[in-house]
């Protein structure tokens, strides 16, 4: 189809004065700095800038810190240690927002390598919480000559951070008229800081914002725009996880800015860029010949999953009681390729041909403060519609406008839409109501009142279920139990948070590699460490505890990588060689694998193999660990999940699945057939629950002894000095945690196992040997 | 009686490997199909008869963006 350059969303218009806004500023702080170019991927320097104190600080990177910790997420882990406490806290002043970028970030011959890697302590785990973002803003920063930038402080009144990199200046300005919503505000600032009143000047900027309602809870996002010059909108894309973007709000920081005065495929100064254009070339012509026959990301993009997910039963559906539902195809891709754009080409940064970022333009709302407008919606994601039929909420209108107001409101739809499943489940069983959810009746299915809460979240409400239900699941559990409404046991195993994140939308019941490749995880069940269902639920792959151990290695370390390099791994898995099958280990995709040892070598000069990959994410891993410990969330305990993500919590649920449940009792547990007909259903469940629970315990031995950690999930001073990490601070802080809970008896396998059966190891300090 | 990822299937006469997937439900397109340990090319899904007593690797490869 040819591109339309003369395409209209149909969009609702705006009239701003920006010249009036822009008179408003105060300029508070200026900085001042030699640009330097980008040498072999790398800026070469990092950024921490106080709005309290309106400092700015240039730090230089060091050979070291590219050893240690290679880049992006890694260099983001060493400069919060270097800044924060063990006793920091999300709203503490110390607490460092970090942007960081990558050595890859920002080439434009391969797909995918314009993300970012956020970190800040998150609000809803007290420990360190990344996340991914596309958009502009991860490359423009390294362009302006910054390879990672931490806020810290908090100002007194809203400001801005205005990075200009055309003109190397740094600005601490304060903005009281722009808004705050980032629909309005990303476009409010990028017609402001853009040089000329032209599309291509626009595109030179880009924004970092939140909203509202990131002020008033927990599930605070960031999005990163980027001018669509065709649509001439400020699209964005979410740093979800995690609450990032209540931290940048509660800083009263409502934006930061970034302003490039170009972009080329080669301002990273690659050592060999004929190398990146020789693979990029492969790869791009692998996905115009093969994603549609695939996962049709082009078409669809992640949302082609939803149809999948109900076919295997793992479709989240009303708080994850169930995997599959009758109304869901509803929510099946075509009904959303009926909405996109289809006209005009999609993709979140320069030379992404898998171009999977897709639109709804013209879109009405039909709710809220922008009642009856019309506006570009990003997405859905995949993420975003299982959240809609976890809420059992199946018109895909509905899912667009809860879409749109996640993101502009900036809340994280995972934790928003996993939230308010389990509110949802909660008024089901009368634990919650209409009174005690300050009138809002939140069933499922009543889309209504899922946006009236988002809504009055944003207002600032300050009713007392909207102030603890944006605080997400584990405050509202403490919540019910304190005012002794319902069942503890019933709420603790319904509410789907660990470590104090909501779950992201899959059902793990069936597959016990998916519930440690959640619930063994850094910050929380984000399954961008692992996706394991497949492979180990469908494919029965990974067998034994040492298999699932094995995968729980392999795949968190690989797809850790990415956020090292400023990378999106879609480009990695979500298209496929023809000759893939007749690989070793196709899982793994081993040609897209040797691609990105190809560009990082090409890029950086460096040699190294696909080994020394997992080598560069194995530090950083353990490194987040190891500060997961020292800030007090890092042992076996911290890694519990709720048990609906293992199995049936309800009778209904193990009466909607018998067959398979019994089955489990029979081959697994090995309970008589006699004895099982003559079982009440509630006893059968308790069987499995016991069982179940075991089997996650035996799992975390096997994971904690392949991973290189005690039996209690620390991380050994032994495994980081094999890592090369010879850090004295750190290691003697493990070595101090470990003696801790040698002295406590905590250094002890959690599985409880049978004369068949064996722990790891029978030698229980045998990191000692090491 | 056929094996699919070590789990015994139904398996009727004439079955395909289009069939199969259909009764399975498996959906996913990223899936390699062998028959005792012979790739099957996607193209061939709705011409190649799976034999009784057949062992069937599903191998779906990983998903979740």
């Amino acid at each position: 189809m040819p591109i339309d350059r003369g395409y209209e969303t149909g969009n609702t218009t705006h009239e701003w004065d920006i010249a009036k806004l822009k008179a408003a500023h105060k300029v508070l702080a200026e900085y001042k700095y030699e640009k330097k170019p980008i040498e072999k991927g790398f800026a070469g320097r990092v950024l921490y800038i106080d709005i309290s104190k309106l400092t700015f600080k240039e730090e230089p990177v060091t050979k070291d810190m590219k050893k240690t910790f290679t880049g992006g997420r890694g260099f983001g882990l060493k400069m919060l240690w270097d800044t924060i406490k063990p006793t920091t806290r999300w709203d503490s002043e110390e607490n460092g927002l970090v942007i960081t970028t990558g050595p890859m970030c920002g080439t434009t011959q391969y797909p995918g390598m314009g993300k970012s890697l956020c970190l800040t302590i998150s609000p809803s785990t007290n420990i360190i919480c990344d996340s991914n973002v596309g958009g502009f803003f991860g490359p423009y920063l390294k362009f302006c000559g910054f390879d990672a930038v931490e806020v810290q402080g908090k100002a007194n009144e809203d400001v801005i951070i205005v990075i200009d990199g055309e003109n190397s200046k740094i600005t601490i300005e304060t903005a009281p008229m722009e808004e705050t919503n980032s629909h309005l505000v990303n476009e409010q600032l990028t017609y402001m800081y853009a040089d000329e009143d032209t599309e291509a000047s626009r595109q030179l900027i880009s924004v970092v914002s939140s909203g509202k309602a990131a002020e008033n809870s927990y599930w605070g996002c960031l999005n990163f725009s980027f001018w669509d010059q065709r649509r001439k909108v400020a699209r964005m894309k979410q740093a979800g996880r995690g609450g990032l973007g209540s931290v940048l709000r509660n800083k009263k920081l409502k934006a930061i800015v970034a302003k490039v005065d170009k972009v080329t495929g080669e301002l990273n100064n690659p050592v060999d860029v004929q190398k990146i254009a020789e693979v990029g070339t492969k790869y791009h012509k692998e996905i115009r010949d093969l994603d549609r026959y695939q996962c049709n990301m082009r078409t669809v993009g992640t949302g082609h999953l939803v149809e999948i997910m109900d076919d295997y039963d793992l479709l989240p559906t009303e708080n994850y009681r169930f995997g599959t539902f009758p109304k869901a195809s509803r929510l099946y891709s075509p009904e959303f390729y009926k909405r996109f754009a289809k006209r005009i080409p999609d993709g979140c940064w320069h030379g992404c041909t898998m171009a999977c970022a897709k639109t709804v333009d013209g879109f009405t709302i039909r709710t809220g403060p922008y009642k009856g407008q019309k506006v570009t919606v990003d997405g859905p994601e995949y993420e975003t519609v299982g959240c809609c039929s976890n809420m059992s909420v199946w018109d895909p209108d509905w899912c667009l406008e809860f879409n749109f107001y996640c993101d502009t409101y900036g809340l994280d739809t995972i934790s928003t839409g996993t939230g308010i499943a389990f509110y949802m489940e909660m008024y089901e069983y009368g634990i919650l109501n209409k009174e005690r959810c300050d009138g809002l009746e939140l069933s499922f299915g009543n889309a209504e009142a899922m946006l009236e809460l988002m809504h009055r979240m944003a207002r600032g409400d300050d009713g007392e279920f909207v102030k603890v239900a944006g605080k997400g699941i584990r405050r509202v559990k403490d919540w019910l139990k304190q005012k002794g409404w319902g069942d503890p046991q019933l709420i603790e195993d319904c509410g789907m948070e660990s470590k104090g994140l909501e779950y992201s939308e899959y059902v793990t019941k069936e597959s016990l590699a998916m519930q440690g490749g959640y619930g063994l995880t850094l910050k929380g069940p984000q399954h961008d460490e692992a996706w394991l269902i497949f492979m180990d639920m469908v494919n029965n792959q990974i067998p034994t505890f040492a298999d699932k151990a094995e995968a729980l290695h392999y795949f968190p370390m690989w797809r850790t990588w990415f956020g090292l390099n400023g990378l999106c791994k879609l480009p990695w898995n979500d298209v496929e060689p023809a000759n893939n099958a007749e690989q070793s280990h196709p899982e793994r995709v081993p040609e897209h694998v040797q691609n990105y040892v190809e560009i990082q070598n090409a890029i950086t000069g460096w040699s190294v193999d696909a080994n020394e990959l997992i080598l560069q994410s194995e530090r950083c891993y353990n490194w987040q660990r190891a500060m997961n410990v020292w800030m007090g969330r890092g042992r076996r305990k911290d890694d519990w999940i709720p048990y609906r993500s293992m199995g049936p919590v309800t009778k209904m649920e193990y009466m909607s699945r018998q067959e398979r449940y019994d089955k489990v009792l029979l081959e697994k547990v090995n309970v008589p057939e006699d004895k099982l007909k003559c079982m009440q259903v509630e006893e059968k469940m308790k069987i499995l629950y016991d069982f179940r629970q075991n089997e996650y315990q035996k799992l975390a031995d096997a994971v904690y002894y392949r991973r290189g950690w005690t039996p209690n999930g620390v991380p050994t001073p032994q495994k980081l000095k094999q890592l090369g990490i010879n850090h004295p601070e750190m290691l003697e802080m493990l070595q101090q945690k470990i003696d801790e809970d040698e002295k406590a008896g905590l250094n002890a396998w959690g599985g409880k196992y049978s004369d068949e059966e064996s722990p790891p190891t029978t030698d229980m300090k045998y990191w000692e040997k090491w | 009686m056929i094996t699919v990822n070590g789990k015994e299937t139904e398996w009727h006469e004439n079955m395909t490997v289009s069939d199969l997937l259909k009764a399975k439900k498996y959906s996913f397109p990223l899936i390699i199909i062998t028959i005792n340990g012979n790739i099957i090319p996607k193209n061939k899904y709705p011409d190649t008869k799976i034999p009784d007593g057949a062992e069937i690797k599903a191998n779906h490869l990983i998903s979740g963006g």
